[in-house]
């Protein structure tokens, strides 16, 4: 078997890279709306959870819906290290660096802390819990007041006050509902996709290595990998380490594009991983080309759609109902076989 | 000497006695058959043996170690490998990969190594590409290699599992139940592999088998099995001429 | 005496739970998914309620029937069109179809009524009782949503046991296969569990509305998910254990909202959940099941 060169993994790189350079040449021509410019963190931001996410739930086969607690974790720790340190770290470029360091172990911390009593479970149940955890997150960060004096970090979960902070040097950074105010605005288009190559080549290199292959002997049949001696806590807690860890990483890019982070239902919620998972199961379970396509068209789309006001998720829902009947129901799939083969004939059963 | 040594097995569920008090004692490249009616408890058997089952009570020796109760990962370090009755590969992995799956313990490297590909990635994966692939030539699987393994016509996933058993480099492996769902023409072909791979790898293997053909083609001795009891033991010719036994199979 | 007050409020809102959360485990257990969008036929049923009896002026009795009529038209046909032709393939495709269905409901209602919160009226006419020497107040919603859930609950558990459809359900529930080889229509049946848990999300949603007044596209995500996390709380696929989870995390709730912190109060339902899975990982009243090898 001749190995292809352009196979699956480097056309993902080239559709990534093709895609920043076009962005690139409109932002330089002035020919992209303020809008648009406005999504395009956000959207490196999607695209780097759905990677992630899909390898909770592609490669490891277990259904998380608690995501975005994970993203929040990310958030949070990443923008108040910024913070915190400030301008004591004048290059924002190195801070940023090691915000996205911090966010990414905390959010690892996270996982291994959820992951050990949650991946015990099975099925909806695993799935529930995930989204239990996942809530709990965004409501604690809620109540969260952690503020900074010449006596050091001062934490509470009741109000500003009880911080009993040093009137003189008092910093409130965390202020619960009100969140993260004042975070330097590091990130850009340009590190976002960076952080995009680097999650891409992280995933799918596990997924070619040893560990990766252990991981989806789990998700393809728990007792004969068990049987081939490989490690089922381990690798199930690895995988979901891993995946947290990038949407922690996702969370300090999306913080450091804003102005003030809260902790809302819409951007850290069950609502938020859901989205995530939409991402997902669109793109392809185990197919992180199709996640990082499906991230940005379905983020596009309603923006898209805009023209249409409020119909637009209107709209939205009922693409995504019908895109679910249309590639997963066996009668579209008969009609696509009898009809369409041509479109599919050359594709071999092979997987490369 | 022996390879493996049980002695007075036994495990109960709720009130039934499923396994009681099996013996065996199975030599280095043997090619032992373990037979029953339905339900007489040969795969517990294999469940206890790989540590799928706690054993009531028994004892376990693998070449010398104690491995009763032992986890069903560490019996597989320790050196038991298995195929399961109903089929269980990797189905969405290649069958290469399947393989590969199975050298998981022969050739070690870090997550970190695979995951920013230090040296020790290539030059362990090119170790394990052409051990996975001479694995799959005696099966004369290498053909299919980049396929998905549950594209594989069945006799070859049969096979394939096999394969992936082989790869963890066991002393002993067990097959449950081999030609299951075979026609003549496989079950004499995978005959042949068997007697194959206790040659060339010097491997003992203990098989649950329902075709008599098989048993009586391959099997050096055999021990047969009736409501968790052991019902007979010895050299295949004369366990197979025991009225018990032809009792047993055939009823009264 | 604020305790048992507390009390009475838990068990309010924990039979709304209940009542919701029994039609989650209905689905559950027989068509074994995720119905996401259960929550917004909840959200439906109010609003046709409020449209009907708010803005039509109708007998409220007329009204509650027009809604559960509405709501077991609405999840029959969320069931024939979105979840049928994908209920045999995959149980994740059906969630993401699920997903879009709550979607389009909630976009549906923002269209037809917009954003704005509707104050919705009560439908319960009936007083309410004053104990212990005007201590205790206890409100009529509260009485009979307490009573709607434990009537529910009876009939339920009877229809189960005793009808022919009830039973059909049952085997379905236990196996799908079997069941339509026994001559059951199985599909018949999914879409009769469908009709009997949207009916009762619409009764649901009149009894949390007359309770919590406020009425917007997204009232019943939230309730809706609450019941789902009640439902595998008390073993999700059992009526009883629903019934047992609703009362369990309504009160759960409240009680946490009044003595621990009022904004921690869905952490520490979702808290409770996760001890109890972590104990007993397939809930309080659910069956355990083991994997053959």
């Amino acid at each position: 078997m001749a190995k292809k060169i352009f196979n699956k993994d480097t056309s993902t790189f080239f559709i990534v890279i093709i895609a920043y350079l076009a962005v690139e040449l409109l932002l330089k021509t002035g020919n992209l709306s303020s809008l648009m410019t406005g999504l395009l963190v956000p959207l490196c931001v999607y695209v780097i959870l759905a990677i992630s996410l899909n390898i909770t739930v592609g490669i490891l086969g277990e259904l998380s819906l608690g995501h975005a607690g994970f993203m929040c974790v990310g958030a949070f720790s990443g923008a108040f290290f910024s913070r915190l340190v400030g301008d004591s770290i004048a290059f924002g470029g190195l801070r940023f660096f090691l915000a996205i360091l911090i966010g990414a172990l905390t959010a690892a911390v996270f996982g291994v802390i959820i992951g050990i009593p949650v991946l015990r479970l099975k099925g909806d149940y695993l799935a529930i819990v995930t989204l239990a955890f996942g809530e709990i997150i965004k409501n604690i960060m809620n109540v969260l007041y952690v503020g900074k004096d010449v006596n050091g970090i001062h934490i509470s979960f009741k109000d500003t006050t009880s911080l009993g902070l040093d009137p003189d040097t008092a910093d409130v950074i965390i202020k619960g509902a009100q969140g993260i105010t004042g975070t330097p605005k590091d990130s850009n288009f340009t590190i976002g996709v960076i952080l995009v190559i680097i999650t891409l080549i992280v995933t799918l290199n596990l997924i070619h290595s040893r560990t990766g292959r252990a991981i989806m002997a789990i998700r393809d049949n728990r007792i004969a990998a068990e049987s081939i001696g490989i490690n089922i806590t381990k690798y199930k807690l690895l995988a979901f380490t891993i995946s947290a860890a990038f949407a922690g990483v996702a969370g300090v890019l999306y913080a450091h594009n804003l102005a003030s982070l809260t902790a809302l239902p819409k951007n850290f919620g069950y609502n938020m991983s859901i989205m995530i998972l939409v991402f997902v199961v669109l793109g392809g379970m185990g197919n992180i080309r199709g996640s990082v396509i499906a991230a940005v068209v379905l983020t596009l789309l309603p923006e898209l759609l805009r023209g249409l006001n409020e119909y637009r998720m209107l709209i939205y829902s009922l693409v995504l109902i019908a895109v679910m009947l249309l590639s997963w129901s066996p009668a579209a799939k008969t009609f696509r076989e009898r009809y369409l083969g041509f479109l599919t004939k050359n594709r071999k059963k092979e997987v490369s | 000497m022996a390879l493996l040594e049980v002695t007075g097995l036994g495990i109960s569920f709720g009130g039934l006695r499923a396994v009681d008090d099996f013996n065996v004692i199975i030599k280095q490249g043997q090619l032992y058959g373990l037979i029953g009616p339905n339900g007489a408890g040969k795969t517990t058997i294999f469940n206890l043996l790989t540590g799928v089952y706690k054993p009531t009570n028994g004892k376990i020796i693998l070449d010398g170690e104690n491995i009763t109760g032992k986890k069903t990962v560490d019996i597989s370090k320790a050196g038991i490998a298995r195929t399961f009755q109903n089929i269980r590969l990797f189905t969405d992995l290649t069958v290469l990969d399947n393989v590969k799956a199975g050298l998981h313990n022969e050739y070690k490297y870090s997550t970190l190594t695979g995951i920013f590909r230090l040296p020790g990635y290539f030059s362990n994966e090119k170790a394990m590409n052409e051990k996975a692939m001479e694995i799959l030539k005696v099966f004369d699987l290498d053909n299919e290699a980049s396929l998905k393994a549950s594209n594989l016509p069945y006799g070859k996933q049969r096979k394939l599992e096999i394969a992936r058993a082989l790869a963890t480099n066991p002393k002993l492996l067990l097959l449950d139940e081999p030609a299951a769902g075979m026609n003549p023409n496989e079950t004499a072909e995978l005959m042949e592999t068997i007697r194959f791979v206790r040659d060339k790898f010097n491997m003992t293997i203990l098989l649950i088998e329902h075709d008599m053909k098989l048993v009586s083609g391959i099997c050096e001795k055999l021990t047969v099995l009736n409501f968790g009891q052991v019902l007979a033991q010895g050299e295949t010719s004369e366990v197979l001429k025991d009225p018990k036994v032809i009792t047993a199979y055939l009823g009264e | 005496m604020s305790l048992i007050s507390y009390l009475i409020n838990g068990l309010s809102l924990g039979a709304v739970y209940a009542i919701i959360a029994l039609g989650y485990t209905m689905v559950y257990g027989i068509a074994k998914m995720l119905n996401f969008a259960h929550g917004d036929v909840i959200m439906v049923g109010a609003y046709v309620v409020f449209t009907a009896v708010s803005g039509m002026g109708m007998n409220p009795y007329l009204g509650i029937l027009i809604g559960v009529i509405a709501c077991t038209v609405t999840g029959v046909l969320i069931e024939t069109i979105a979840y049928r032709p994908l209920l045999e393939v995959s149980k994740l495709a059906v969630l993401i179809t699920a997903i879009g269905v709550s979607y389009f409901l909630q976009n549906v209602a923002l269209l037809i009524f917009g954003a704005d919160t509707k104050s919705f009226t009560s439908v319960v006419t009936f007083k309410g009782l004053s104990l212990a020497e005007g201590r205790l107040t206890v409100r009529g919603e509260t009485i009979v949503t307490i009573a709607a859930c434990i009537l529910i609950v009876v009939v339920l558990s009877l229809f189960i046991k005793f009808t022919k459809p009830g039973k059909a359900m049952l085997a379905v529930s236990e196996d799908a296969g079997a069941a339509q080889l026994m001559g059951i229509n199985t599909n018949g049946t999914i879409a009769l569990t469908f009709a009997i848990g949207s009916a009762l999300a619409a009764i649901a949603g009149v009894l949390l509305c007359s309770s919590y007044p406020a009425l917007t596209p997204y009232t019943g995500s939230m309730p809706g998910i609450k019941a789902f996390v009640a439902a595998v709380f008390g073993g999700i696929g059992s009526i009883p254990g629903a019934f047992i989870g609703g009362l369990l995390l309504g009160i759960i709730e409240i009680l946490g909202k009044a003595y621990i912190s009022s904004q921690m109060a869905d952490a520490i339902v979702f808290g409770v959940l996760i001890v109890v899975l972590l104990v007993k990982p397939t809930g309080l009243l659910g069956k355990e099941i083991q994997e053959k090898v």
